[in-house]
């Protein structure tokens, strides 16, 4: 964009009206959060957020979120590729439905998940004789966090592999590397980026997410209890400082993934540019 | 753009040379692992859906969503998708243009700022307005003084759904507009064309498709939101419940039937926005090709 002042109108008027939006539906509410918190002391803080049931909650919420990025890396990474590089009957209709889990309500996978995997649903039926219980358990809610990550990984590692150019691969084959080889040397570097981007967002989305886990989650304390439904216990408990004093910690992680994923997200660009 | 990931891919058709793919048993043993995987993971939850809700036959279908506290929840859901949408497509229109029109300090500040809503959990977005409108709240007691009630009331609902579906228009738009630039607009104006008018005649059909995609989008969430909304309506039946609340009500019941049958509708809603956003998708496409 040029330096020189545009000659367009509406300068004022949108960049005025886009400020205040923001300030009222967004950043005064926030803002509310923080300030709410600091009625509390530094000590009745601490004591809050780290009290053994809190604890309890954020290793639910930050191993189930990790566990189902991971999944969701690995097997993004395949669907991904074979979108992007094999025929197959279907292609097309597998591509959509990688975006359901951006476009169902949560509640609605929330349901359908847990009468999956229930012990007398139809997953669930078939594990239960073997004593593993998939509802109910840190188990089912990996499930559901996976769901809801897919299209993250699958979104950002497609376009990459589209704009991949074939003369590296192709240079690769003539020195004779093999099949293998040359996706670890030289497709999989360029695929690092997205790869970490698509994590952080599916990590970030899965430490925040609460319709579709609160179902299939069984919300045992201290065993399946995510920290947005704690938020939430606290709320209906009328322990206002306490639900604030805990979401302004889960706000703070947000913001610190936002960030991540902001510089990844530029990072992953520029490679994209260059190559 | 932390949460959305929307890229326009074209699913190409084209075989690659034999020497850049893999043997055919590795193709193919990677296919079936990523239709698996979809099945078992996409598909099988929307099946489920479709066969819980007509478990017990047509006639059981139709009078779980006849039932006044399902229609009450459906006008609750349009109500509130009827007003958060518009208001959130003025504000995605408006920051586009600056950021896109204009140069600033502060101007990557301001993006990222857009899309804070996307990185805050949808329980903390229903929390924020407990805490300016609730009865403990910042305005709470002034608010009890004037007998307005804002949380546990469908104001509240409609500001957490747009806390939560702000950033989907002006994301969709300000790297569209970004790529488009600024030449149609200002020849526009040098040859006499006035504000409003240039955006309605130039700007407008430029960006149609893809505001249309923000669009949709943002309607599909607006609908279907339900942690935020889950903690300013304060579950009041036929009152304060949307269509995803009253989901959980009847799970919560043991209705299993109705809770699915009441779920197929928001289903449906989830897979009609797909197939246009795919329709919308190839026009994209399309129009940048025709270029």
């Amino acid at each position: 964009m040029a330096k020189r002042k545009s000659v367009l109108p509406g300068r004022r008027l949108t960049l005025g009206f886009t400020i205040l939006y923001l300030s009222l539906i967004v950043l005064i509410p926030l803002a509310g959060l923080v300030v709410k918190t600091a009625g509390l002391t530094l000590p009745q803080f601490w004591e809050t957020v780290t009290s053994p049931r809190v604890l309890a909650s954020y290793r639910v919420s930050l191993v189930t979120a990790f566990f189902a990025a991971v999944v969701n890396v690995v097997f993004g990474l395949i669907v991904a590729w074979v979108l992007v590089r094999y025929r197959f009957p279907g292609k097309k209709l597998v591509d959509g439905l990688i975006d359901i889990p951006f476009a169902l309500p949560t509640a609605v996978a929330g349901i359908a998940l847990t009468s999956i995997y229930a012990p007398n649903g139809w997953i669930g039926k078939l594990f239960d004789p073997l004593g593993i219980r998939i509802a109910y358990t840190p188990l089912g809610i990996t499930l559901a966090l996976i769901f809801i990550g897919v299209p993250f990984v699958v979104r950002t590692v497609q376009p990459v592999l589209q704009d991949l150019e074939s003369d590296t691969e192709e240079a690769s084959v003539l020195l004779g590397a093999y099949r293998w080889r040359t996706f670890r040397r030289v497709i999989l570097p360029e695929l690092i980026p997205p790869l970490l981007t698509g994590f952080a967002l599916a990590f970030a989305r899965g430490i925040g997410e609460y319709g579709s886990v609160v179902f299939i989650s069984g919300n045992m304390p201290m065993k399946t209890e995510i920290t947005p439904l704690l938020i939430i216990t606290k709320l209906e408990q009328y322990e206002y400082s306490q639900a604030t004093a805990i979401a302004l910690v889960l706000l703070i992680l947000s913001f610190g993934l936002l960030l991540i994923i902001n510089s990844l997200q530029r990072w992953s660009n520029r490679r994209l540019r260059s190559s | 753009m932390a949460g959305a990931v929307t890229t326009v891919t074209a699913v190409s058709n084209e075989t690659r040379p034999k020497h850049l793919t893999e043997a055919r048993w590795v193709r193919w043993t990677l296919i079936g692992i990523a239709l698996l995987f979809v099945s078992v993971v996409i598909l099988l939850p929307l099946v489920t859906v479709l066969l819980e809700s007509f478990r017990k036959g047509w006639s059981v279908y139709i009078e779980a969503l006849k039932d006044p506290d399902s229609i009450a929840a459906l006008k609750l859901t349009l109500t509130t998708a009827l007003i958060a949408v518009p208001l959130n497509t003025i504000f995605g229109v408006a920051a586009a243009w600056a950021i896109t029109k204009f140069t600033f300090r502060g101007k990557n500040l301001l993006i990222t700022l857009i899309d804070l809503p996307y990185a805050v959990s949808p329980v903390i977005s229903g929390l924020v307005y407990i805490l300016l409108f609730g009865a403990q709240g910042f305005l709470g007691p002034w608010l009890f003084e004037h007998d307005i009630k804002i949380v546990f009331a469908t104001p509240g609902i409609i500001l957490a759904t747009m806390f939560v579906t702000f950033p989907f228009v002006a994301r969709e738009l300000i790297p569209l507009m970004e790529s488009q630039g600024v030449q149609d607009e200002e020849a526009a104006v040098s040859l006499g064309s006035r504000g409003w008018r240039t955006f309605f005649k130039v700007t407008l059909p430029n960006i149609k498709w893809g505001l249309l995609y923000g669009i949709i989008l943002c309607n599909a969430r607006a609908m279907g939101e339900f942690g935020a909304v889950s903690v300013v309506s304060g579950h009041i039946r036929g009152e304060t419940n949307t269509l995803p609340l009253h989901i959980e009500i009847l799970y919560n019941e043991y209705q299993y039937t109705a809770a699915f049958a009441v779920a197929s509708l928001l289903m449906l809603l989830a897979i009609v926005t797909l197939i246009i956003k795919s329709l919308i998708e190839s026009k994209l496409v399309r129009s940048k090709h025709g270029e």
